[in-house]
């Protein structure tokens, strides 16, 4: 079996399982919601992280920018967001069904495009940093804007920003999200793969093996720096702006801009399937996800410990991943390529 | 903004925020000190640093807890930091420090997110702090006033630091410690046992901030979530001072704090902790925007 074959038919079976997944474990619908999200922010940490080689910690940033553009789309269409805030939700302020839906469609259209604007209008400078410097900097950037979000009153504070409940019931709501969110995590993996597959992979290949060297031969490193970065913000703002809904409450530190939580998570996932191969962070996800619901089962008051041991073992003993380990089995001879 | 005014109307009070900060500020230097020394000896850029700062806040939160005077706290914080550092090299560190800075940033914030945790389920999630039991020098007719505590802490920060200065240029451990930095293959060859000089130049580092959070608990406030908000300004110093610039950190620092306390006075507390993390952003993007004129950047 070539390559390409066993690719699609990993495909294949992926969108069986995840299709049949919500009818087979019913109760487990808004986990599985949850998953897709995790996949695509971990597909998306790996596009900078594993293919550009320029370790984001900041991409949480466009999660919680996503959150609150989509939020402030739904609410802002029909009442006044200051007074809606202020009153927690609750209250006088009703939206109708064909209001939410509406507010939903245009708040999920509006949040990835502000999250690219914001993108944009950071790319240049901050790609500019390299190795650990860009590292540093992008974790301040995500917890700048979760301590920006929680001290703006129009938005919620610290309080948070309670969304429009969903009209129906507990399984519709659940099975809706689960659909868009995978509809997102497909339409992420596909385009990313699509991405990878040309020129335009090459180039981020490049950056990641020897950006001055990519400078010389003529390529616009920048330009792609800053496509891929916006590519990434586009779909991360959508993630954002389904978990948000689906959430029901946007907490601006420990939610929407989390760097301890979503922020770091996406790079374990994208770094425990392996970096840089592109069924890795969809596989990391996957692990890293039950893994992680089984601490907050069983492990209540501690799983953040024993999360914090988990990034540490993981990063100390398991730093090529799963599909990294893997090839390297398979083919030891070129593992070191990249040194 | 509307506080901007009382500056107009009582500039003495420019003195007074100016002042806090600039106490405040060699705190941070102390922390930044530590840092450097790690990612000058070791090449590590130490995340954990500001849960090291808060863990020794709160080991003199305990023994102070136990009756015993807050000045005795320190001495006590600084060695009970050492073991803790020490514990820290010989378990995690020591695996990092040959490998490539993404590994060390990634495996230290693990450390920060478990050590953080591991104080909110020992000590709480509540603000603490310590009364010093010192009093308040005021000026301008009481318009200015100037906590004990904090000239004490301040005094005692610079203290702390030129002993430590004094200590790496003195000592047989101080010069290994110097040796490794410059090149440590080199050193290795000479007969120094880096594995050892790393131990204690991570030790150290854990015992400065240590004495520095012991300082912090009494002229100000820690809880178990600020520790990121340390390590930020530790980096932010160094980042501004360079590597091995001892009268640059403290000036870095010094000015950091006058600049925090600023804002925090002018747009409200609130706003203090996301001008540090924006304050971050700016400089370095600023520092490497400059670099990228003579096609450098920042390394």
């Amino acid at each position: 079996m070539t390559s390409r074959q066993r690719s699609l038919s990993c495909g294949f079976l992926t969108i069986a399982l995840a299709l049949a997944a919500p009818f087979v474990v019913p109760a487990l619908k808004v986990q599985l919601a949850i998953l897709c999200i995790m996949i695509v922010l971990a597909l998306t940490w790996d596009a900078l992280g594993g293919q550009m080689g320029y370790n984001s910690f900041g991409n949480v940033l466009f999660f919680g920018i996503g959150m609150y553009a989509s939020a402030l789309v739904q609410v802002g269409l029909f009442h006044d967001v200051g007074a809606y805030t202020a009153a927690s939700g609750t209250g006088t302020f009703e939206f109708s069904r064909a209001q939410y839906f509406v507010g939903l469609a245009l708040g999920l259209w509006a949040a990835p495009f502000v999250a690219v604007a914001v993108a944009s209008l950071l790319g240049a400078g901050l790609l500019g940093l390299r190795g650990h410097y860009f590292a540093i900097a992008t974790l301040g950037l995500g917890i700048a804007g979760g301590e920006f979000a929680a001290s703006w009153e129009y938005v919620g504070g610290a309080s948070g920003f309670q969304l429009p409940l969903f009209p129906g019931d507990f399984d519709d709501r659940a099975l809706s999200f689960y659909a868009l969110a995978l509809a997102l995590a497909v339409v992420t993996f596909l385009v990313l793969r699509f991405l990878y597959a040309g020129r335009f992979g090459l180039v981020l290949n490049a950056i990641r093996d020897d950006e001055d060297k990519a400078e010389a031969l003529g390529l616009y490193t920048v330009r792609h720096k800053v496509v891929a970065w916006c590519v990434v913000a586009f779909f991360v703002g959508c993630a954002g702006a389904i978990f948000g809904n689906l959430n029901g409450l946007i907490e601006p530190r420990e939610v929407a801009f989390s760097g301890a939580t979503f922020g770091v998570w996406m790079v374990l996932m994208a770094i425990l399937g392996g970096k840089g191969t592109p069924w890795g962070p969809v596989l990391g996800a996957v692990v890293f996800y039950g893994m992680k619901e089984l601490f907050w089962t069983y492990l209540f008051g501690w799983q953040r410990v024993a999360l914090g041991i988990l990034i540490v073992v993981i990063v100390l003993f398991f730093p090529a991943g799963i599909l990294g380990s893997l090839r390297a089995r398979r083919a030891p001879a070129t593992t070191e390529r990249r040194g | 903004m509307t506080n901007l005014l009382l500056f107009v109307e009582a500039p003495v009070l420019l003195i007074q925020v100016i002042l806090d900060g600039v106490l405040v500020g060699a705190l941070f230097a102390l922390a930044a000190y530590g840092l450097a020394l790690v990612w000058g000896v070791m090449n590590i850029i130490n995340i954990v640093q500001g849960e090291l700062v808060l863990l020794g806040g709160y080991v003199a939160l305990t023994v102070v807890g136990a009756g015993l005077s807050p000045f005795m706290a320190i001495p006590i914080a600084a060695a009970v930091l050492f073991i803790v550092g020490w514990l820290l090299y010989r378990g995690v560190i020591f695996r990092v420090v040959e490998k490539d800075l993404f590994t060390s940033v990634l495996a230290t914030f693990g450390l920060s997110i478990l050590i953080a945790q591991l104080i909110n389920q020992g000590f709480g999630a509540d603000v603490r702090s310590i009364d010093s039991g010192l009093g308040t020098w005021l000026f301008f007719d009481g318009i200015v006033s100037v906590s004990q505590a904090r000239v004490v802490a301040f005094v005692l920060a610079l203290l702390i630091g030129a002993v430590l200065v004094i200590f790496l240029r003195v000592t047989r451990l101080g010069r290994a410690i110097r040796a490794t930095a410059q090149n440590a293959r080199a050193a290795r060859a000479l007969g120094v046992d880096t594995g050892q000089v790393y131990a204690w130049t991570y030790a150290i580092n854990a015992a400065i901030c240590g004495a520095a959070g012991a300082l912090i608990v009494m002229i100000w406030v820690i809880q178990p979530f600020g520790g990121l908000l340390y390590t930020v300004r530790a980096f932010m110093i160094v980042i501004v001072a360079g590597l091995g610039n001892v009268v640059g950190v403290i000036g870095a620092a010094l000015g950091l704090g006058a600049a925090e306390t600023f804002v925090g006075f002018v747009f409200g507390t609130q706003f203090q902790a996301a001008f540090v993390f924006s304050l971050l952003v700016v400089i370095l993007v600023a520092r490497n925007v400059r670099l990228a004129r003579q096609r450098r950047y920042l390394r």
